[in-house]
Order: C-alpha cells, then structure tokens, then sequence
C-alpha cells in the first residue's frame, strides 16, 4: 500500500513537468488562438484577449491556470466557444475509452496467442505468417487500413456501418477497433514471441521438462508466466495511448471522441484545449504505469514491494 | 562390456550430434555406460567432454539442434526414441536430475513449495493440497531450517546452498532409481560443497538410489563415487572403480588430470626484500540501494579495516568465499575503486593520489582477471589488446617497435606470435588468460594482483597457467597478490595466505602454518572442505 | 554450463582470422530475407532518386487534359482519342481525312479535297493540342492530296495521375525522395543525441545518471505527437525542420538502449583492465564503449527509421507533413485514401512502395539483430 502511495506522490512532481513544460512550449508558439487569415480589429481583439486573461503577463497566466487546474477547471475553449475544456474532454472521453478498451482487448488476447503460437512452432509456415501479418500490422499505416477496411466491409460487401458511433452497438465499433488494434496487435505478438522463445531456453523449463511434466503445463504455468512480463511492461504506454483516443481512426470514422481534439486545438492554437489533452493523456501515462508495476509484482515475486 | 544382473541404466553406443550454422558436431561418439543400482557412478571430464549431452540426450533434454541415436535401456525399457509421454512417466519418476545452477534451475516465478509438489501431482495425482505434508518431509530430510516456513518463500529468497537443497528435495519426492548430478556443487562455496556432497551420500544410504555424478572436479570424485567413467571429446576414455582409476591409471589421459592437481609450493621471500605495496587499515563500504528523490541509502562494509603488507618476490594468497570481500580488497590496493586507509607503493604514499596521479603508477602494478571471455575486448584484435599499456604509457614507440614488443610478450607467455592478428573469441580460455597475462606482463610491472585467474579454466589448463605465472615470477622478480576461493591452488602458489570472511581477516601466516595447523575454526572448515578430508 | 543451449566448440582457431565484424557479416550474408530486404531497399532508393532522370515530366507539372487518369501503360492520349482529334481537324480545315497512322511520337496523314489543297492548311493541325510541327511530305493530282507529316505530344502515365493532373509516377519517386531523407536524417539525430546523451548518462553515473534519466522518465509521459505538432505548429513546415523535429523527440529510445549497454559494459571485465592499465575515461570511451555498442545501436536504427517514416506519414495526414507541390509518400497516402473509391491508384501505388520500404528494413533490422547478437559468443 505504502508503495502505492510513494509512485503517487513521486508521479505529482512528474505531471507538474509535464503541464509546465507544455504551457510554455504551446506559449511561445508563434500566432495565437486569434490570429485568423484576416486580422481582427484591433479592439475586438483587445476585448477577447481581456476575456481569456491573455493580456496578463505569462507567469501570472501561468499560476492561474495551474490554480485551476488543480480544482478541476482546464478554461474554456478557445475555438469551441461554447465549450469549456473539461466539458469537451467529459463528452468525448467515454467514446474514446470505450473504443480503445475493445481494441486494447483485442491487440492483447489476439497479440498473445499468436506469439504464443508463433513461438511454440519456431521457424515453422505458421510462425512465418503470424510473424508476417505483425510485420503488416506495424508497417502498413492505420490511415491505409482504415479506408480499406471501409471500402472492403462498408462500401463493397456493405455488411457493417462506413462510421459514426451510432447506437453505440458493436456493429460501429468494429471497423475502427481492428483499425485502432492492428499495430498494437502486432507489437503484442512480436513481444510475446520474442519472450516465449528466450522463456522457453530457460534453465528451469529444462527442469520441468527433466520431471516429466506434461508439455503443456511446462509451456502454461512455466514458460508463458515469465513471458508475459515484458508483454505486461508494454500494457502501461500501450492503454494509455488506445484509451485516450486516436487522432487518425476518429476522423477516419467519424467518432465523436477526445483524439480529435488533440491535433485540432494544436493546429488552432486552442491553449486550454491542448493543455486539457496533455494532462489527461500524462494521468493516463502515469495511473497505466502505476497499474503495471503492481500488475508486475503480482506476478513476479522477485519484484514484489514491501 | 559384460551387462550384470544389477545394471538399471544400461548405455550402448550412445552418439549425440548437434546440427550448427558450421556443420554437425558429434558431442557424444557412440559410448557405452552401466549404471548399477544403488552405486555412485561418476562421469569425469572437462569442458566439451560430451558428459553432460550424454545425460541430457537419454533424458530428452537436448537443445533443439541436437539429436541422440544409440541405445538407453532403463531396466530393460529402451528410453531413446520414446515420445515424450512415454518418456515423461520415467523422467521425474523414477529417473531425476540435478543441475548445476541452482539459481536459474528453478522457477523464479513459484514458491518452492509449490515447485517439489509438481512432480509429485502430476506423477502420484492428488492434489497440492495433500501433497504439502510430503513437501514439508522433504525439505526437512534435505536440511532446510523451518520448513513451515521455507516451503512458500521463492527461489530468490534462498541462498545458493538451500537452493541445490530444494532441488535435492524436489528429485527424492517420488523415490528415484537413479539421481544424475550434473556438476551439483560446481556453482557454490567450497564449505556449502561439502555439506550437499554429504547430504546426498546420506539419502543414498537411506534410499538405495544409484547416483551418477557429473562433475569435471576429480577432488570430489575418489571420496564420493564407487566407480569413475573418464570422457573425453565425445568418447569414454577409460572406465573402472574409483580406486583403480585413481591409483592405476591406464589412459594418458586420465594421467594428466590426476597430475593436474595444483602441486609444488613456494618458498618465502627474505626478510630483508623491500616491500611493495602495503595498505594498512583498508576499508572499503558500498552504497547500497537509494535513489534521487528515495534517499535512506544504506552502506555496506565490503572490507574492514584490513591490513596487507607485500614484500617483493612474495605471492600473498586470500582465500574466502564468496562475499568475503578479497576481490574488492584487491581493487582498493591497487587504487581502482576508493577506498579508506593508508596506502604505500614502494616508498611513496599513494593514500591521497587520485585517478591521474596514478596512471603513471599503473604500469608498475597490474590486474588478470577472472574471467578470460570477459576481460578481452571482443573488438580488438589480440595485438591492440596486448599493446593497450604500452599506448598508454610509451605512446611515443614506434608501430614496430610495438610490434615487436607484443611479439616478445605472447612468446613470452607461450602464445603463437602470429596471434596478434586474431581476435580473442577465436582463442581458448586458457589461451585467453594467456592473452590477459601477457597484456600485464608486456609494461615489466613489479606486482600483479591476479583475481581468480585459474577459476574459469580446466584443471588441465589451470596447471599450465600455474607453471606460466610461477615462471614469469621467477623470471621478473615479480610480487603476486592472488585471489582465489580454490585452497589447493593457493597452497601451490603463495607462500602467506590470508583468510578473508565478511571483510575481514580471519586468520593469516604463512602458506605451511596455515594448512598444517589452522588456529581458526573457518579456516579448518575450508581446508577440510577444499581437501575432502 | 548451459549445456542444454550451447553445444561444445571444439577445434583450434581457423588459420583465417575473421573479426566479429567480419563473422557478423557472413552471418549476415546468409540470411536470404534480410539480403533480400537490403536489394529491395537498394532498387527503391535508386527508382526514387535515379528514376526523375529518366522520365520527361516534373513534379509539379500540371497536365489539365489528364487530370485523374487511371495507370495505363499505353501513351496518352490513346490511339481512338487521336482519331476523334484529327478527324475533327479534318472537318475544321474542310478536307477528307483518307488514311491516319501514328507511329511513337509522329503521324503522318494523307489528306484530299476536291480543289488543291493550301499547305497552309496544315496550320489547322498545329491549332490542336495533340499535335505540332505538321509538314507537307509530298503532295499528289496537283496538290489535291497532300501527304502529312508531324508531331504528336503523347505522354506516358504508367501510375497514372492525381487529381491536379500531376504525373504519379513522378510525385511517388519524390516522397520516395523525401520519405527517405527524412527516415535518415530524422533516424541520424535522433541516434546523435540518443548515443550522447545516453552514453554520458550511462558512463557518467551517479546523481547525474539519475537527473538525465528522470528526465526521459517525464519525456515519456509527455505525449510525443504533441511535442512533434506544436514544434511543426512552431517551426513551420519545412522540410529540414520536420525530421530535426522528429528526430528531435525519437531519440528517447535510443538514449536509453545506449545508457544501457554504457552501464553493461563498464562493468565488464576488459573496461576494469583498461582503467587498470591507467587508460582515460576519454580513451576507456573512445577504445572500448562506442567500438562494442555499435552493434545494438545500427539495430535499432533499422527500428528507428521506419517509426520515423510512419511518424512523418502521420504528420502528413495530419496536414502537417512538406508543403505542396513537395510530397512524401505519407502524405500521397493520405490523399489516396481520402479518393480512395474514385481513384484507388492514389492509394495503392505510393503504399506498395511504402510498405515494401518497411518490410524490407524490418527484415534487415532482423538479420542485422541476428547477425550480431552477441549471445552466440
């Protein structure tokens, strides 16, 4: 429990990096939020850089927005006017979340047994194609797999939806989960393989092979659980990038989610909007590594704490 | 070979091959082997004997480029060529093994508990549950203290004694017929050795099991095993009961490993030779643990306030364990890692100088170590390696005449000059600990720290390098510091031994007094263990 | 022993000394995938720089009448367009059209009227599009038949074209251009400050280790496409920017890989002989760290190289990537995806290159990892 709480306390000082490093680097910019094609009037400009405290001095707006984002309040949008931060990242992030929660089921179960299997038949036809498809799966771009997969299954065989999140059945969700799995899938089965193979040289494995016992409680309780511990290590970046959404697969199939936001608010200077990304994507980071290293020492006595 | 009634494994033309990027290497050539019931078989041989792919090729353990042909019939049962199902009713059943690394030889991921029961529920059935009250027998027979307590700790949580202990209980958990020991005691300290040799003489008297000791240790076989088989490069050279072997020898080879015990002694030098390096009151402490922001570091004394006068002309043998500290002590001596105390080179005061006011000092006062895979640069060649002091401290000579120089050092130590040009992965690891020496020996030093230098090596080649290094000593007036946790090689090499144990002196005198007469109880403890008394 | 892995080496050295780097090679040569990998990079290294030599077009020429051609390794405009064109020359310049042929960039035409024909007439076939330079070979009954020689403009679009009317073949060799120099360049800074920063952390050690690799610790939570948008966003689109941008945040990897083998090595026993032989850390450094990381530190090149090619496809399909008329082959991606049903071409021909691109440095990173990984010692 004590360990629990000191990766908390340490991860503190590590987000307040992060949120500083970002304020200022998005600060110093050029252009701001209100640098459109055709300048504003010079008032009117005054008037909404009042509005949004932009016309205070940079540490002051510093300190207010750290201030606030302590309670909760990430601002306003700057370009969705109605809008505040945590009002847009409440309503998209549960489509994110829940999309990303598929995928990462998916890139897991499926990514491990075909490593699995690959690496139990080394060198075979079957270790072969797994280790192909994982070669597809981190070569071929998810902007490529998206529209084919739309132009296969929605346009041509029109047996699932092109996009949008619909009702919210599975129905929708698939297209853009394989989309948002593909490379993460790969990378599982490429690990799992890789681990499996060194775990299945190990000298304890010779010891229960040397005891008779059966080869697939060797493989099982042996080799796999000392396998799966890098495969648990590349769980923390892994959930934290599926669950908070991708840029790339929410425009591909129109889902109302928080990656959007990511690359818009950059690209329209929306301060408040990419801070509010930040953060959440860095608690993500952060909670997912905590989750790990507890994951890791559950399995792993040698690493247990406390 | 005549097949008596009591044989149980009987081996007939066993060949194991291994298929490699550079062709087929025949590991094992078609030996033939009896093991008898409840008899000590040893197989002796060095490195790449074949003796341990014999055993692994009847147990189906060989690696997957590996295959076995001949004959294995355990009792009557031909065990080559059986799939592995059949296999595994025999394998952990009523044929079990050890290995030599406890460490890794276990789970690292499950308690031990759980580990010596896996082979009782899945050869008996039952469940882990009923097997428990069995486990907590066995790590008792086997020696574990509390083993209430013990049967849910993990592998890491033992030492490397207790560890080989629960692989002990984890072969004698269904009642084998035969137990193979390969190299059981090659990975612990010398006084550990001795208690599971015992241990396991003890359960052969009380469970009538046959025992075949894998070892390349001759020391451990003439008190332990009723016959020997003698291997060499794939074939058995010369088989008999241990007292034949030992005291009538046919082969020349099994002549040579018996002449390879580290024989000789070394006379003291005179009271009146000059002393070269003395460290008085050396301690040495590591930090252990403690990050940036964690704090609470704790020290750890690797050596305490340790005292070493060398005259020249002396060798100086500490002996421990491992963890005694004699390693560190000898980098603190020569200066390599910081240290507290009073240090003397000659006749100047070295206790203040840093890194750059010793390098000119280096050249006087060298290291061999250990290991001679890891001390060679794999990217140098054997000549750039040998000339790296010369680089350093006469980086004005000459390409030839440095040349030159590397020629005389690797004849020196009875290198082909022509190995100059090669890269150390092409060599042996004696001739690498050759390649080591001469990098020491080519800057003429006054005194050589040499760090396990015969640890890693044959006992074959390890004579060869004691030959070596007394030569050089004879040679170049030179003063060793030798480090080493084997007591037969100290007492041929030192003339003054000091006994090192938890960073600090036990005892120390000189060589004779030592083993004749050890005042201390640790020390008798080595002897006895080292000696097999 | 590690029996079970290792079989035993036997035999003296081999009379032909071979260092590791040598072995690793012949290692190396032996695998048929990554030698394959390393051709099929070679070709398309070549068809990307060599290749805008052997074609006429540029990259940035506009072809108004082909606009979103489909590939097609007959010459446009095709043989049925060309009738229709100079039949209806023929009717403007009130002549019959008697025989037509066109043979590579020429045609020749026999024509006839009922009066002789001004040779001038030919002015009417220079007015059209397709053809240029029409001369009057020779002309028969006092000039009733002329027979015409002259020029036809027809241009090759193997790839087809895009939909400004820009020549595919010429645009993918270009993000082939640029797709790599990015890849390499991007992959050369990112390995210039992985392997400093690493290897000072590493030898270094102590309390500056810690802060250094704190500080990775945070990079890492900081989102990288962040970083790398609002660099883009900061810097601008340039194409020199965008991979010391993206090389900028990729080398976090290579840092710690780096820092790694550092701390391995200095523990290994031939680093302790060297300070014992009184070597400087800068000799310890230069002799015998950066000669022995080398090795892991290529393989992950070949790793780095396709992250940054994806990454910088990514840009592009964000907006973000070089400017037009510049392309890369990420940013044609992404345009053929977006006309992925009327024009599939768009899509397929720059991700054949792309992909085979990837494969085959994933097949040569592999054989190179082979090659020389060191547990084989």
């Amino acid at each position: 429990m004590s360990f629990v709480l000191r990766r908390l306390a340490s991860a503190v000082p590590t987000l307040f990096i992060v949120v500083t490093i970002s304020f200022f680097l998005m600060r110093f910019a050029p252009g701001g939020p209100f640098n459109l094609e055709r300048p504003l009037p010079p008032q009117t400009m005054a008037n909404l850089m009042r509005t949004y405290q932009l016309d205070q001095p940079l540490w002051r707006q510093y300190v207010t927005y750290i201030g606030n984002a302590v309670t909760g309040d990430f601002g306003p949008s700057y370009v969705y006017k109605d809008n505040t931060v945590a009002e847009l990242i409440g309503k998209g992030l549960p489509y994110s979340m829940e999309l990303g929660f598929y995928a990462l089921l998916l890139a897991l179960i499926g990514g491990v047994l075909m490593g699995t299997v690959a690496a139990l038949r080394q060198n075979s036809a079957l270790d072969f194609s797994v280790m192909s498809l994982a070669t597809i799966g981190t070569t071929v771009p998810n902007f490529v797999v998206g529209p084919v997969l739309t132009l296969v299954f929605a346009i041509s065989l029109s047996l699932l939806p092109a996009g949008g999140w619909g009702d919210g059945s599975l129905r929708f969700l698939i297209l853009p989960m394989i989309a948002l799995a593909l490379p993460q899938l790969a990378v599982f089965a490429r690990l799992t393989r890789g681990s499996m193979i060194e775990a299945l040289h190990a000298d304890h494995i010779r010891t229960a092979r040397a005891y008779g016992l059966p080869g697939r409680v060797v493989v099982v309780t042996h080799a796999m659980r000392g396998a799966l511990l890098p495969v648990v290590s590349y769980l923390a970046p892994c959930a934290a990038a599926l669950l908070t959404g991708s840029a790339v697969v929410e425009t591909i199939f129109t889902i109302p989610g928080v990656g959007r936001y990511f690359v818009l608010g950059a690209i329209n200077r929306d301060y408040t909007l990419v801070m509010g990304t930040v953060i959440l994507i860095a608690i993500f980071v952060i909670v997912f590594n905590l989750v790990v290293d507890i994951l890791y020492g559950l399995l792993d006595p040698r690493v247990r704490h406390d | 070979m005549a097949e008596t009634s009591d044989t149980i494994l009987a081996i007939r033309g066993l060949k194991v091959d291994f298929t490699t990027p550079d062709g087929v290497v025949n590991a094992v050539k078609g030996i033939d082997l009896d093991v008898r019931a409840g008899e000590t078989l040893a197989v002796v041989g060095e490195s790449g004997s074949g003796k341990s792919q014999t055993m692994m090729g009847i147990m189906g353990l060989l690696a997957r480029n590996g295959t076995v042909g001949g004959s294995a019939a355990y009792r009557g049962r031909e065990l080559i060529g059986l799939p592995p199902s059949e296999l595994n009713k025999i394998r952990g059943a009523k044929v079990t093994m050890i290995f030599q690394e406890p460490m890794t030889s276990l789970d690292p991921l499950y308690p031990i508990g759980r580990q010596i029961a896996e082979p009782i529920v899945h050869h008996r059935g039952g469940s882990y549950r009923d097997a428990r009250k069995r486990v907590l027998d066995l790590l008792e027979l086997v020696g574990i203290p509390e083993p209430e307590r013990r049967i849910d700790s993990y592998p890491h949580e033992l030492s490397g004694g207790q560890r080989q202990r629960v692989m002990i209980a984890m072969a004698l958990a269904n009642e084998p017929d035969i137990l193979i020991a390969d190299e059981p005691t090659t990975a612990l300290d010398v006084t550990i050795q001795a208690q599971i040799l015992s241990l396991l003489r003890m359960l052969q008297q009380r469970f009538g099991m046959a025992i075949v000791l894998i070892t390349h240790d001759l020391g451990i076989v003439r008190h332990f095993a009723d016959r020997v088989a003698v291997m060499r490069r794939g074939e058995v050279v010369e088989q008999g009961s241990t007292a034949a072997i030992f005291e009538r020898p046919s082969s020349d080879y099994t002549k040579m490993l018996l002449a390879a015990e580290p024989r000789g002694h070394k006379a003291p030098p005179l009271d009146s030779a000059p002393i070269v390096l003395e460290g008085r009151d050396v301690s040495v402490d590591y930090q252990i643990g403690g990050g940036l922001f964690s704090g609470g570091h704790r020290m750890f004394r690797a050596v305490d306030r340790v005292t070493v006068r060398l005259r020249e002309g002396q060798t100086i043998g500490i002996v421990g364990e491992s963890g005694s500290g004699k390693s560190t002590l000898g980098r603190a001596l020569l200066r390599l890692i910081p240290g507290a105390g009073y240090y003397r080179f000659g006749s100047t005061d070295i206790s203040g100088f840093d890194r750059a006011r010793m390098r000119p000092l280096r050249r006087e006062m060298q290291l061999v170590f250990q290991d001679p895979y890891g001390s060679l640069s794999p990217r140098q060649t054997v000549g750039e390696i040998v000339t790296e002091g010369l680089f350093v401290h006469e980086p004005s000579l000459s390409k030839a005449e440095r040349d030159r120089r590397a020629v005389a050092a690797l004849t020196e130590v009875g290198l082909d000059p022509e190995a100059r040009n090669r890269y150390p992965h092409e060599f042996s690891g004696g001739q690498r600990q050759r390649i080591a020496i001469a990098r020491a020996m080519i800057l003429k030093p006054h005194l050589v720290i040499l760090d396990e230098p015969t640890s890693a090596l044959d006992r074959s080649v390890q004579g060869q390098v004691i030959e070596l290094l007394r030569r050089l000593q004879d040679s170049h007036r030179l003063s060793y510091i030798f480090i080493s946790h084997d007591l037969s090689v100290v007492k041929a090499m030192s003339d003054y031994v000091v006994v090192m144990k938890d960073g600090r002196i036990v005892e120390e005198g000189e060589t004779a007094a030592i083993f004749e007469s050890p005042r201390e109880a640790y020390t008798t403890s080595l002897i006895n263990a080292a000696f097999n008394v | 022993m590690t029996d079970i892995t290792a079989p035993p080496l036997q035999g003296t050295p081999k009379t032909r000394s071979r260092s590791l780097f040598q072995l690793a090679l012949i290692r190396f040569r032996r695998n048929r995938a990554a030698m394959a990998g390393c051709v099929i990079l070679l070709l398309i290294a070549m068809f990307s720089f060599l290749g805008p030599l052997f074609v006429p077009h540029t990259y940035d020429q506009v072809f108004p009448s082909y606009v979103t051609i489909p590939p097609s390794l007959e010459p446009r405009p095709d043989a049925s367009k060309l009738q229709d064109a100079i039949e209806g020359v023929a009717a403007r310049a009130r002549v019959r059209l008697d025989s037509f042929a066109v043979e590579g960039q020429s045609f020749t035409a026999t024509i006839s009227a009922d009066e002789p024909i001004d040779p001038r007439a030919t002015r009417y076939f220079d007015r059209a599009n397709e053809f240029r330079d029409t001369k009057v070979d020779s002309s028969r009954d006092n000039g009733r038949t002329l027979m015409l020689t002259g020029k036809v403009d027809r241009d090759y679009f193997v790839f087809g074209t895009d939909t400004n009317g820009r020549d595919l073949l010429v645009r993918v060799m270009l993000g082939g251009q640029i797709s790599i120099a990015v890849g390499l360049l991007a992959s050369l800074v990112s390995l210039g400050i992985g392997v400093l920063y690493g290897a000072t952390s590493g030898y270094v050690g102590g309390r500056i280790d810690n802060v250094m690799m704190r500080l990775v610790e945070i990079l890492y939570s900081l989102p990288f496409v962040f970083l790398v948008v609002v660099l883009v966003v900061f810097f601008g689109r340039s194409f020199i920017l965008i991979f010391l941008v993206i090389g900028a945040v990729e080398w976090l990897d290579m840092a710690r890989i780096v820092r790694g083998q550092t701390l391995a090595l200095k523990r290994r026993e031939f680093v302790g002989a060297a300070e014992a032989l009184g070597l400087t850390d800068w000799q310890i450094i230069r002799r015998h760290i950066i000669p022995n990381t080398i090795g892991p530190v290529i393989v992950f090149v070949t790793v780095v190289v396709p992250k940054v090619i994806l990454l910088e496809s990514f840009l592009s399909f964000l907006g973000l990537g070089v400017q037009a008329p510049l392309t890369s082959w990420g940013a044609l991606i992404s345009e053929g995806a977006n006309n992925i049903q009327s024009a599939p071409w768009l899509l397929i021909f720059p991700s054949i290159f792309f992909v085979t691109t990837l494969f085959s440095l994933n097949f040569v990173g592999d054989g190179l990892r082979d090659a020389l990984d060191p547990k084989d010692r």
